[in-house]
């Protein structure tokens, strides 16, 4: 088993409150710098970044892991990831049908901008992208599960937009893979008043949305080799795969 | 006051509960984030959300609360009246928004 340096939850200039700065190529090199082996990917209700952080992680020491931040109808946000192109498109068109109709106003929230590998705007999200979708948690943790994919809610230690903070607790028949805690988030805190996540993995990761905080609070995650279905293992501790907060 | 006396003053829809609408009312909670109402509200409230996940007929049975309103024309899912029926919770419901119903569950409870 080899142990990695995990940061799941990063935003890119897509997203509104992303910094400018927050390019694929920006995020992907500051994470090499920072020793981060598995990067993910994480726009506020958006996919069309990762194919291009891809891009910039070929040839080089560093596996990008593809999803998005997803914003649920009750407004707890959670990660969603995919391993194929086809399955990210699949999802991508989901988000493009629930997204409700709210104009993005970025004087107040933020340019929402897809740029390409020469730096270009290819598009700009005319909708607001922190909007919650018009699909209710279970809804979309079904809609994930059915493309295959890992599904985490975000930042359960947060007293606002978090699946704790918005329902008081974890859906019982919600089927998720793992929790995120943010940056100073204590496990044993969270254990004492949610005992029912005892068995249950917890990731930590940085929620970047500045280039500062890009990977400053990784996970660890033991595997034999980084791939999808080796992420989906330590997730879930399964074949002596694990995760670990330090 | 009584659920039922509320439910039949301010023209509420009755999803379930109708074997429980002589709790009385004691105070109410207005709050659509469930961690706060579980932190706050308390025994024999009405609570005013617009929150329909099944969630809430849990936190309502845990805190105790006499009565669910949801407003603005929302209905509860189907799992949460499922839940709020073996909880023998009241879910009532109303067109108004949530400022509109707080103040006539003000008017008539305080």
């Amino acid at each position: 088993m080899t142990r990695y340096k995990v940061d799941l939850h990063n935003h890119t200039l897509l997203s509104p409150c992303g910094d400018l700065d927050m390019t694929p190529e920006y995020i992907v090199e500051l994470a090499l710098q920072r020793g981060v082996d598995v990067l993910g990917i994480t726009d506020h209700n958006a996919t069309r970044h990762c194919r291009l952080a891809q891009h910039y992680s070929k040839r080089r020491n560093i596996f990008i892991l593809c999803g998005a931040e997803v914003t649920t109808k009750e407004e707890a946000h959670c990660l969603a990831f995919f391993e194929t192109y086809e399955q990210l498109d699949a999802f991508q068109q989901y988000l493009d049908e629930h997204l409700p109709n709210i104009p993005n106003s970025p004087d107040l929230f933020g340019d929402q901008v897809q740029i390409d590998e020469d730096d270009n705007i290819v598009y700009e999200e005319p909708r607001l992208l922190t909007s919650c979708l018009d699909e209710s948690i279970s809804q979309i943790n079904k809609k994930v599960k059915e493309l295959n994919g890992l599904f985490i809610p975000a930042h359960i230690d947060k007293p606002k937009y978090s699946v704790i903070s918005q329902l008081g607790f974890i859906p019982f028949d919600l089927d998720y893979d793992a929790v995120e805690l943010s940056k100073f988030g204590d496990k044993e805190k969270i254990l004492k008043e949610h005992s029912y996540l005892k068995d249950k993995t917890f990731t930590r990761a940085s929620d970047a949305h500045i280039p500062d905080v890009v990977g400053t609070s990784p996970c660890y995650f033991e595997m034999e080799t980084r791939s999808f279905e080796e992420i989906r293992l330590a997730l879930h501790q399964e074949q002596g795969r694990l995760v670990s907060l330090t | 006051m009584t659920v039922k006396e509320l439910a039949e003053k301010m023209n509420l829809k009755i999803f379930c509960g109708e074997t429980n609408l002589d709790r009385t009312i004691e105070g109410c909670y207005v709050s659509d984030l469930l961690s706060d109402v579980m932190g706050n509200a308390k025994s024999g409230m009405a609570w005013i959300t617009l929150q329909t996940h099944q969630n809430v007929a849990a936190i309502a049975s845990l805190k105790d609360l006499s009565c669910i309103i949801l407003v603005k024309g929302f209905e509860p899912e189907e799992d949460t009246l499922q839940h709020a029926v073996e909880e023998e919770i009241p879910v009532l419901g109303t067109s108004q928004q949530t400022f509109e119903t707080a103040g006539q569950v003000y008017q008539l409870i305080c």
